[in-house]
């Protein structure tokens, strides 16, 4: 019964100080960038029919964090990757200064839209919190999803 | 000795690069790189003469798509183009609004003139058939769909501006609902080059 006590005040202790962390620790990231990349051989895939997914539908950025979007064609032929046609070997990087919910034109969703939401810099400790949250969240959901 | 020196110089140079690099001004709109050329193409300008890309080689160019009865993105887009060409002053004689219908049934020559004269005089867009008008959105990645609507019809088209530089190279893209001032910064950077 002790142990298990101690058990769960260990626990909670752990998560308390989680918590703490992530709602004071000064937020660093090595880039700004967002990246996705269209690589080589995506439109070969596509007309052989393999439906390829390169963008998600909904991309999330936050302001001083992470708020430029970068898309990069490495596909042999032009794409019309987020909101434009980019060459092959061509390079796109869109920043965001204003936190709001983008809506553009994608022909590479089936919707023929895509949405970025650009979230405020998380200034005060619970804004922190979520920050790191959904940070970790998208870690776990797509720990390869993009380059 | 020598060997100091030269490191000590390529230390100063780096430093020196790095601030410069710092204190460069920002785009607000994205980049493109590298960037292309930007493809050329023939319409009918809306002030009589052929309007070709090459024409305005020497100028900052802003290319806009849309059309003149459009009542949501065009008017928004072209009023924000006319502040900025307005708050540039003088150095709006070396930037040039290019404005392309995606509506040939409707924006013949006289249509379109009159619509961008509501905005600024200077501004000239291009029309032509409808096959011609679809190999320049093909060219440029613009997007048009028609859709009909209780009263006719409407377009639903890419709506961001692209920003060509002096040699003709299109050099960024700027989303939908930026400001004049936006516009400002990035033409400054393009017309000092």
């Amino acid at each position: 019964m002790r142990a298990r006590s101690i058990g769960l005040l260990t626990v909670a202790a752990v998560f308390s100080a989680a918590l703490v962390w992530s709602a004071f620790a000064p937020i660093h990231t090595a880039s700004r960038d967002e990246v996705f990349v269209i690589p080589k051989g995506t439109w070969a895939r596509r007309m052989s029919g393999d439906k390829v997914e390169i963008l998600p539908d909904h991309i999330r950025l936050t302001l001083g964090i992470r708020d430029v979007l970068v898309l990069r064609n490495r596909d042999e032929v032009p794409q019309i990757f987020g909101p434009t046609l980019m060459m092959p070997g061509q390079s796109f990087s869109l920043p965001f200064a204003q936190a709001s919910e983008y809506t553009f034109s994608c022909t590479a969703h089936i919707s023929g839209q895509m949405t970025i939401i650009v979230d405020p810099y998380p200034a005060n400790p619970w804004a922190r919190i979520a920050w790191h949250a959904r940070e970790l969240l998208s870690e776990l959901r797509q720990p390869t999803g993009t380059t | 000795m020598q060997a100091h020196r030269l490191t000590v110089a390529a230390l100063s140079l780096m430093s020196a690069l790095a601030a410069a690099a710092a204190d460069a001004p920002a785009f607000k709109a994205g980049l493109f790189d590298p960037p292309r050329q930007a493809p050329d193409f023939s319409l009918q300008g809306t002030d009589g003469r052929e309007l070709r890309m090459s024409r305005y080689h020497g100028k900052v160019i802003l290319l806009a798509f849309g059309y003149s009865h459009c009542t949501a993105v065009c008017p928004v887009t072209l009023a924000t183009l006319a502040a900025a060409h307005r708050e540039l002053g003088a150095a709006a004689a070396d930037v040039q609004v290019l404005y392309v219908t995606v509506d040939p049934e409707r924006d013949d020559r006289a249509r379109l003139e009159a619509f961008l004269r509501n905005f600024d005089a200077s501004f000239i867009g291009g029309t032509g058939t409808a096959a011609q008008l679809a190999g320049v959105r093909k060219d440029y990645g613009i997007s048009a769909r028609k859709i009909p609507t209780p009263d006719g019809y409407a377009y639903s088209h890419s709506s961001f501006t692209y920003l060509i530089d002096r040699t003709g190279r299109i050099r960024a893209l700027m989303p939908y609902g930026h400001s004049p001032g936006d516009y400002v910064n990035d033409l400054r950077i393009l017309l000092k080059e």
